[in-house]
């Protein structure tokens, strides 16, 4: 049952708590630290395993994706496109590797599939674009990220 | 022409054109919105006469609370539609305005002829106001001693006009919660 | 043209461009305010600390499209900004600035308009600026402005009234409306408390009346706690809705001209107006020493300056309230207003007018 209860009559007035709160206010003022981030030339330190811009992992500028197919079978968004094809030393690689990042919804679940450890999710988040991009392959071998 | 003319012309102009249009105009609160232009205009005019409360009162009173009620409240009933179905009066209530009309004429051009007249204007001369410290001195001087019992039975009119409104509208209802 | 007039162009040239300085200047104080009040550290970028946003926020505001939305009444809608900006402007007409100057020649007034009425054209000029807003919102045919104007139209005749009678005793005791003469009798002194000279300031005789009329005049200007014309979280914008570019920027003008003008009344009804701050005096005199000014005429520039100072440190009170205090609820509002405001200032003339009946004040 709701109760209900008069308050106070000084407290009726305001008169204290406003002095209270433009004391609080005061003190923030002057004294606080000012949490802002002053982005280009600050920038806030993300975790390790933050999910950002894709790449594909190289040794020796030879990707290790093998075009398994099991990225694109896992992907929730269907957002990864692979068209596998055969190296002259007989290895499977993958022709084409586009993800359309417009529909990827970072959710790490390629990087998780993949057993060759070739997709990784860098942490860069500044992922902002003036078209409608698909990242292709060329793109995703430039090796960025810390993983 | 002075300025005080041209400001007397333009004053009275605008506050011709300004009823006209609280009549003329079909949106309630269009109309409202001339009327307040005519009350501004009007307090123009009394601080041309030099009675500068009297003008600090009627913007302060008619334009400032009494004319902003009106617009709340035609807000209110959402009257913001402009009226269209006008009914064309019966010639007796014509009749009646036009007489109505012709008598508040008749009333205005005779207090117009006598205004020389009137007691006030021969007491209370602009230097012998300015001598008595201000017209907002001399008006509440006069308030406040010849004229108290006027004053306060006025106040006590308000007030039981208020008492009145909220009886009104305030009635009992049947659980007894107010 | 005579010494007189263009003295008294001069007066009138001179308010104007302080009040149009001081809404780029508030612009700024508010956003860096607002942002270290809320341990942000706001537009830093533009010149030094910022200092240039308020001119690029002014840009952009003229360089954006006027953009006038269909469904709008026309003619209302086009005229609402400016009737809501230039009563602001007209208040600041009876407030006197500086004290009466005198040399051989005769008496100079630093006030464009010693009305014999004062404070009452204040109020009066001030309640017209309702109407801006009342007409933007009504003018703007949708649901939400015309909340925003009927809660400012309510919220007005709700709070003029306290505003008027929180004055009634002030007016009581120093036996004048007008300004000038409330300003020069409050440069006396009260009481000599352990050596320090305590002046006759309203807000030592009248401390009830004081936060009554603080109260009211926020109320007034629509500021926080009381912009529920505005209310984001409930209205979007209110009023000013409909509004873009330079047409928004000059409801903005006007609440920021109305809040310049009702920290000059405050100052100059409870803080002395043009009287020197503790301490003034010695700068007069250096200056007067140094000779640069004629006589007296360093007196008025610091009775000018502090006057000034005492506005400044009430305009930021002013934001200083906005980022501190949540706004009223629609209710709560009304029945501060009537249930609490009203009775007290009546409460206060009584007190006022026994005190003084006994010989007290």
């Amino acid at each position: 049952m709701l109760v209900k209860r008069k308050p106070a009559i000084w407290n009726r007035l305001y008169f204290v708590e406003i002095i209270q709160g433009l004391w609080i206010t005061f003190k923030n003022f002057l004294f606080h630290k000012k949490v802002t981030i002053q982005f280009p030339e600050q920038r806030r330190d993300y975790s390790s395993r933050y999910r950002g811009q894709h790449y594909i992992k190289s040794v020796n500028n030879v990707e290790n994706c093998t075009a398994c197919m099991l990225c694109p079978t896992v992907c929730p968004a269907s957002c990864i496109h692979i068209i596998a094809g055969e190296r002259e030393d007989k290895e499977k690689y993958p022709v084409k590797f586009d993800i359309d990042i417009l529909r990827c919804c970072f959710c790490g679940m390629c990087e998780e599939a993949c057993p060759k450890d070739a997709i990784k999710l860098s942490n860069i988040y500044e992922m902002s674009q003036q078209n409608r991009e698909v990242y292709e392959k060329d793109f995703l071998l430039e090796q960025r990220g810390n993983k | 022409m002075t300025g005080s003319m041209i400001a007397f012309a333009a004053f009275s102009t605008i506050a011709i054109v300004g009823s006209l249009l609280v009549i003329f105009r079909r949106t309630p609160v269009a109309s409202a919105f001339a009327l307040v232009l005519v009350f501004f205009s009007f307090s123009g005019l009394y601080a041309l006469m030099g009675a500068h409360l009297i003008a600090a009162l009627q913007i302060l009173v008619y334009t400032g609370a009494i004319m902003v009620l009106f617009v709340f409240v035609i807000m209110l009933l959402n009257q913001d539609s402009p009226i269209t179905d006008i009914k064309e009066s019966s010639l007796l209530f014509k009749g009646i305005a036009g007489l109505a009309c012709v008598g508040m004429v008749t009333v205005l051009i005779n207090a117009a002829l006598r205004v020389s007249g009137l007691a006030p204007t021969n007491i209370y001369t602009d230097q012998k106001i300015e001598e008595l410290g201000g017209n907002l001195r001399v008006i509440s001087e006069l308030l406040f001693t010849d004229h108290l019992f006027q004053f306060e039975l006025t106040s006590f009119l308000l007030l039981g006009a208020i008492v009145a409104t909220i009886a009104l509208s305030k009635r009992q209802r049947k659980g007894g919660v107010s | 043209m005579s010494f007189e007039t263009a003295f008294m162009f001069g007066k009138i040239a001179i308010v104007l461009m302080g009040l149009l300085a001081v809404v780029p200047i508030m612009l700024f104080v508010e956003r860096r305010g607002s942002a270290l009040i809320q341990n942000r550290l706001g537009p830093n970028r533009m010149g030094p600390f910022g200092l240039f946003q308020a001119a690029c926020d002014v840009l952009k505001f003229i360089f954006k499209e006027d953009r006038a939305p269909d469904h709008v009444n026309k003619y209302y809608w086009h005229i609402a900004p400016w009737i809501a900006v230039i009563p602001s402007f007209m208040t600041f007409a009876v407030i006197p600035f500086a004290g009466t100057y005198t040399d051989a020649n005769g008496h100079l007034q630093f006030q464009i308009a010693n009305l014999d009425v004062g404070i009452l054209y204040c109020f009066s000029i001030a309640s017209l600026g309702v109407y801006g807003i009342i007409m933007a919102g009504w003018a703007s045919n949708n649901k939400y402005s015309l909340l925003g104007s009927l809660r400012s139209a309510a919220q007005m005749i709700s709070y003029e009234l306290s505003l008027g009678l929180s004055i009634v005793g002030l007016a009581m005791i120093f036996q004048s409306v007008k300004l000038g003469e409330i300003t020069a009798q409050q440069g006396e002194v009260l009481w000599t408390i352990a050596g320090i000279e305590i002046p006759k300031w309203g807000v030592f005789l009248q401390p009830l009346g004081f936060v009554l009329f603080v109260v009211s005049v926020f109320a007034e200007t629509n500021r926080l706690p009381f912009d529920l014309p505005e209310g984001e979280s409930e209205l979007i914008a209110g009023y000013h809705l409909e509004y873009g570019a330079m047409r928004f920027a000059l409801f903005m003008m006007a609440e920021f001209i109305n809040m310049a003008v009702a920290s000059a009344l405050i100052c100059t009804l409870f803080f002395g107006g043009w009287q020197l701050l503790p301490g003034m005096d010695w700068v007069v005199g250096h200056l007067d020493a140094l000779g640069i000014l004629p006589s007296g005429g360093a007196l008025v520039l610091c009775q000018a300056l502090s006057f000034v100072t005492k506005i400044a440190i009430w305009m930021w009170i002013f934001v200083w309230v906005r980022w501190s205090i949540p706004r009223f609820r629609f209710d709560q509002l009304m029945n501060l207003g009537w249930k609490v405001m009203f009775p007290l200032a009546l409460l206060n003339v009584l007190i006022t007018g026994v005190l003084i009946y006994m010989g007290v004040l």
